[in-house]
């Protein structure tokens, strides 16, 4: 199955009926850096026009919901069953449920495309809040709902959405001594999960590059050769092995550019960071000390890297020029830092940290300061950012018993840490990588 | 016939509870294996040592079994080697990979020290990914902290 190209998604055009420049009052929108706050509830009402209006609204509610700053109010106790999708409700009978939004949709064909018109309207002040109209074929649907979901987070919270985006991650099966890892790119929300590489060898670490077409991770060789970093796309599956290097090179992650990819090279048992230009191939040192330096990952605006190192004697987190150089650590809290990722907006950097007998998922303000756990457990690892920079998912591993293997499971956290949940996979699941906006 | 059988079971036995002790011993008198085979290397040298928590220092029990590879790859000189690195799961995936193959250099590092020419070991880390023994408690930790040594 293709991804679906730049080109599918058309139009984002304005519904302008009604007065749309009146601010909606407290109870349709919600600030969600405030220390506490009530999920705004929402009714989103079957879409009109096609069987597959219905599918729509059902997946532009588990985004919300799922999100933490929405309650989907159960279509079961709406008053108003007969919605016209280009008139407005009638408010009383969805204030009544407690309703401060309603969804409204159509669905119609446009010439073997589908086209859905959306409407989001204030319960409260009694006005449309939002209204869009897209085209694509009738096989991105799913796209199209997510599209919706995030024009509706974006109207309440001020931020962008985060639900037209792709989480690559690590399939996990077969027994804890042997297990077979493959990467596997799915939605966001777990739906339309496909391999992507085969499994004959442990392949892990996968990273999206900015326009998602493709990928780097590290894989094994069939022979005993050391592991290392392929570029694959993503469509045609086609690899190419990163740099032939005579060690082992691995933590691969694409600058935000996409012109060069970050990664650890291994010689004589000491790991450096090294930039390779993605097209040219060519290969720049950026650390050389006898440590174990690596976890590279660039700043937002792609001045910086932050990265893991023990040259101090243990684990922490380490800030440098992307060129190299002017290398100053960061983390002075208690325990081993691991794992650093920059925040797409540039506000934060989330690690995993390991203290006596327990990981945690944290951020820190990109100077250090302001260090905050979001997420603990026997062990959870690898944050990674939704695009917005507001929500976070990694793994969580349960400890093995009786010499199985614990379950691991991929889980989505909000920075607040206040909300969190697991994202569904057919199996075991490792190493999530979220993808940026799927470019329309 | 039947007390000889009786007799081959219990060896196997004693072999395999000696391959699984905590400490990499020769296996002493029982064993059965051809001198210069690979069971005999792991049985009677033992193949893997044992590191402390995020180290990769070879530890005097480690210096033991290493230096008894040492002499028997000297006299058994048609083996390449590839020594693989691991960790415990008590760290974090990228990391391990970079600790396995410090402690895969290590072992080769040490070996070579006793003679062995650099150009028959290959050096491979599988950080936390290939446990050995699968188990979540310091025993489990402890024996997946390590370097073995695999002929080919």
């Amino acid at each position: 199955m293709m991804l679906p190209r730049r080109s599918t998604i058309l139009g984002g055009a304005a519904l302008a009926a009604g007065a749309a420049a009146v601010p909606a009052r407290a109870q349709l929108t919600i600030d969600m850096t405030r220390p506490t706050f009530e999920p705004v509830p929402i009714a989103i009402v079957d879409f009109a026009g096609d069987r597959v209006g219905a599918d729509i609204a059902n997946v532009v509610r588990n985004d919300l919901q799922n999100s933490g700053l929405f309650r989907s109010i159960p279509p079961g106790s709406f008053i108003q069953k007969d919605v016209n999708a280009s008139a407005p409700p009638q408010f009383p009978a969805w204030r009544q449920i407690g309703a401060a939004g309603v969804v409204v949709g159509q669905v119609s064909q446009a010439g073997g495309n589908i086209k859905v018109d959306f409407r989001l309207w204030d319960v409260v002040v009694g006005n449309q809040a939002a209204g869009l109209s897209f085209t694509s074929q009738p096989a991105n649907w799913r796209r199209l709902a997510h599209i919706i979901a995030d024009a509706i987070y974006k109207r309440v919270t001020g931020e962008e959405g985060y639900f037209d985006t792709r989480i690559a991650y690590v399939a996990e099966s077969g027994p804890g001594n042997a297990r077979v890892k493959r990467i596997a790119i799915m939605d966001q929300d777990g739906a339309n999960s496909r391999f992507i590489t085969d499994g004959r060898t442990i392949a892990i670490t996968p990273r999206f590059s900015p326009t998602l077409q493709e990928i780097v991770y590290m894989a094994y060789a069939e022979d005993r050769s050391p592991p290392r970093v392929y570029l694959q796309s993503v469509d045609s599956g086609r690899r190419e092995l990163l740099g032939n290097f005579p060690g082992m090179s691995f933590a691969p992650r694409f600058s935000p550019d996409g012109t060069k990819v970050v990664m650890s090279i291994s010689e004589n048992g000491q790991s450096d960071i090294y930039e390779m230009d993605v097209r040219g191939r060519a290969l720049r040192r950026l650390t050389n000390t006898p440590a174990i330096d690596t976890s590279p990952c660039y700043s937002n605006d792609g001045s910086q890297i932050v990265f893991n190192s023990d040259r101090g004697g243990s684990q922490q987190l380490y800030v440098m020029s992307a060129g190299g150089g002017g290398e100053r650590r960061i983390s002075f809290g208690e325990g081993r830092y691991a794992t650093p990722v920059w925040s797409p907006r540039g506000d934060w950097i989330a690690f995993t940290k390991i203290t006596a007998g327990a990981f945690g998922i944290g951020v820190m303000r990109p100077d250090g300061g302001g260090e905050r756990m979001l997420a603990s457990g026997f062990l959870v690892e690898g944050p990674t950012w939704a695009p917005n920079g507001r929500v976070l998912a990694f793994f969580r591993q349960q400890p093995s018993s009786a010499g199985r293997a614990g379950s691991v499971t991929l889980h989505q956290i909000d920075i607040t840490g206040r909300f969190e949940r697991q994202i569904p996979t057919a199996g075991d699941a490792s190493d999530p990588a979220w993808s940026p906006l799927i470019p329309q | 016939m039947r007390t000889i059988k009786a007799f081959v079971a219990m060896a196997m036995m004693l072999a395999i509870a000696a391959c699984s002790g905590q400490q990499e011993q020769a296996a002493g008198a029982t064993t059965t294996v051809t001198p210069g085979s690979v069971a005999d290397f792991r049985q009677n040298v033992g193949d893997r040592v044992f590191f402390d928590t995020d180290m990769s220092n070879i530890r005097e029990d480690g210096r033991q079994t290493l230096t008894r590879q040492a002499e028997w790859l000297k006299k058994y000189t048609n083996y390449q080697i590839t020594i693989a690195g691991h960790c415990d799961e008590r760290g974090t995936r990228e990391y391990n990979l970079a600790l396995g193959e410090r402690r895969a250099n290590a072992a080769k590092q040490f070996l070579v020290a006793q003679g062995i020419p650099a150009q028959r070991i290959q050096t491979i880390s599988y950080g936390k990914e290939r446990p050995d023994p699968v188990g979540s408690d310091e025993a489990a930790w402890a024996r997946n902290r390590r370097a073995v040594t695999e002929l080919q």
